[in-house]
C-alpha cells in the first residue's frame, strides 16, 4: 500500500478536496455488500439508517409485531481519497424497489452502479439489475466469491444474468481489497469508455 | 454480512427537526461537503446542531458521514444542516454533483485514482 501524504485514517477530508463523487453497491441480502465496501474503505465505514413508512408493510414478515407500520432501512457507506482535489464515496444499498426515497438520494449524481452477485443465488439479482436500470444507472456486475458457491463460466453467468454483451462481468472476493479494487476499475472502465463514446 | 443495528434511540427523529420532514433548501446531496464557520457562538442551538457544528468544526465530511457519525437518518441531518446554513453555522464546502451525468475527464480521473491504489 502506498502512503501518499494526503491517505491517512483521519476522519476528516483534506482541505484540498474539490469535488466528491459517489458508486453504489448494491445487492440481494447477504451479498457481501458491507463486507466490499469495509474492504475498499480508508475510514472505518459508516451507517445510516431512514424509517420507511407502509410501502413494505406488505412485504416484510411483521407477525407478532403488534402496530408496527415503518421499516428501517440501513445503509452503509465508505470513503476513498483518490488525490488531494477528489473523493469518492461507495454507498451500499438494498436493492428493494421499495426503498424509493433512499434510492432516489443514492442514485441521483451517481457515476455508476456496481451490482454484487452470488453465483448459487442468482435469480436474486434480477430485480436488483432491474431496479438499477429503471434508475438509469450504468452498471458492472461483479459476482462475489464465496466458499463452496459453483463456479460457472463467464458465458453461463451472462446468460444466466441476461447482461448485454458490453456489461462488465468479473468475479471478485469483496473481502480482498486487490480483487474488490479491480471490480470497482472495471466498473469505471466502462463508464469512461461509454462516456468518451457519447462525447466522441 | 450486516452487523446488527444499534438500539435506537429515545427522541423520534423528527421531534430533533421540530416536526419538518424537509429542509429549508433543497442543495444536499448525500456526498455534498460541509464544514462548520468559524467561532459563532452556539447559545440557543438544540443539543443536535451543537453535536453537528462541533463534527464539522474538525473539517469537512459529506453529508452522509455527518449523519452516520452523529446517528441521525439523512433525512434529519439535511433539515438539521439547512437552518445551519440558513443561519450561517454551516458552509457547503462542495456542492453537489452538478449534472446527472459525469463528465469523461472526471471519469477519467477517478480511474486513476483507482488503479494507483491497486
Amino acid at each position: 500500500m502506498d502512503s501518499a501524504p494526503w491517505r491517512d485514517t483521519n476522519v476528516y477530508l483534506p482541505d484540498t478536496v474539490q469535488t466528491a463523487v459517489k458508486v453504489v453497491v448494491v445487492g440481494h441480502f447477504a451479498v457481501g455488500k458491507t463486507t466490499l465496501v469495509g474492504t475498499l474503505s480508508e475510514i472505518t465505514p459508516l451507517r445510516t439508517e431512514e424509517t420507511m413508512t407502509q410501502a413494505g408493510a406488505a412485504v416484510d414478515d411483521l407477525a407478532g409485531v403488534d402496530g408496527k407500520d415503518t421499516t428501517t432501512v440501513a445503509m452503509d457507506f465508505g470513503r476513498i481519497t483518490l488525490n488531494p482535489h477528489l473523493v469518492l464515496y461507495l454507498f451500499g444499498a438494498p436493492g428493494q424497489q421499495r426503498f424509493q426515497q433512499l434510492w432516489h438520494d443514492i442514485a441521483y449524481g451517481a457515476l455508476g452502479a456496481l451490482v454484487l452477485a452470488d453465483a448459487r443465488r442468482l435469480e436474486c439479482s434480477f430485480p436488483v439489475i432491474d431496479m438499477v436500470e429503471e434508475h438509469g444507472l450504468a452498471y458492472a456486475v461483479a459476482v462475489n466469491h464465496f466458499e463452496g458457491a459453483p463456479t460457472f463460466g463467464e458465458q453461463k453467468l451472462r446468460e444466466a444474468l441476461d447482461l448485454l454483451d458490453e456489461t462488465p462481468l468479473v468475479v471478485c472476493d469483496a473481502r480482498d481489497r486487490t480483487s474488490a479494487t479491480a471490480a470497482l476499475i472495471a466498473l469505471v472502465q466502462y463508464l469512461h469508455a461509454r462516456s468518451s463514446q457519447e462525447h466522441a | 454480512m450486516t452487523p446488527p443495528r444499534r438500539d435506537s434511540g429515545l427522541v423520534r427523529p423528527y421531534v430533533v427537526t421540530g416536526g419538518r420532514a424537509y429542509p429549508t433548501r433543497n442543495t444536499f446531496d448525500l456526498v455534498s461537503l460541509v464544514i462548520a464557520a468559524n467561532d459563532l457562538s452556539l447559545s440557543g442551538l438544540s443539543p443536535e446542531k451543537r453535536d453537528l457544528i462541533v463534527l464539522c468544526r474538525g473539517g469537512a465530511l459529506s453529508v452522509a458521514e455527518v449523519a452516520g457519525y452523529l446517528s441521525l437518518p439523512v433525512s434529519v441531518t439535511k433539515v438539521l444542516l439547512g437552518d445551519l446554513v440558513d443561519s450561517g453555522h454551516i458552509i457547503t464546502r462542495a456542492p453537489a454533483p452538478p449534472t446527472p451525468r459525469p463528465d469523461t475527464q472526471l471519469l477519467q480521473e477517478v480511474l486513476d485514482g483507482l488503479r494507483a491504489l491497486a
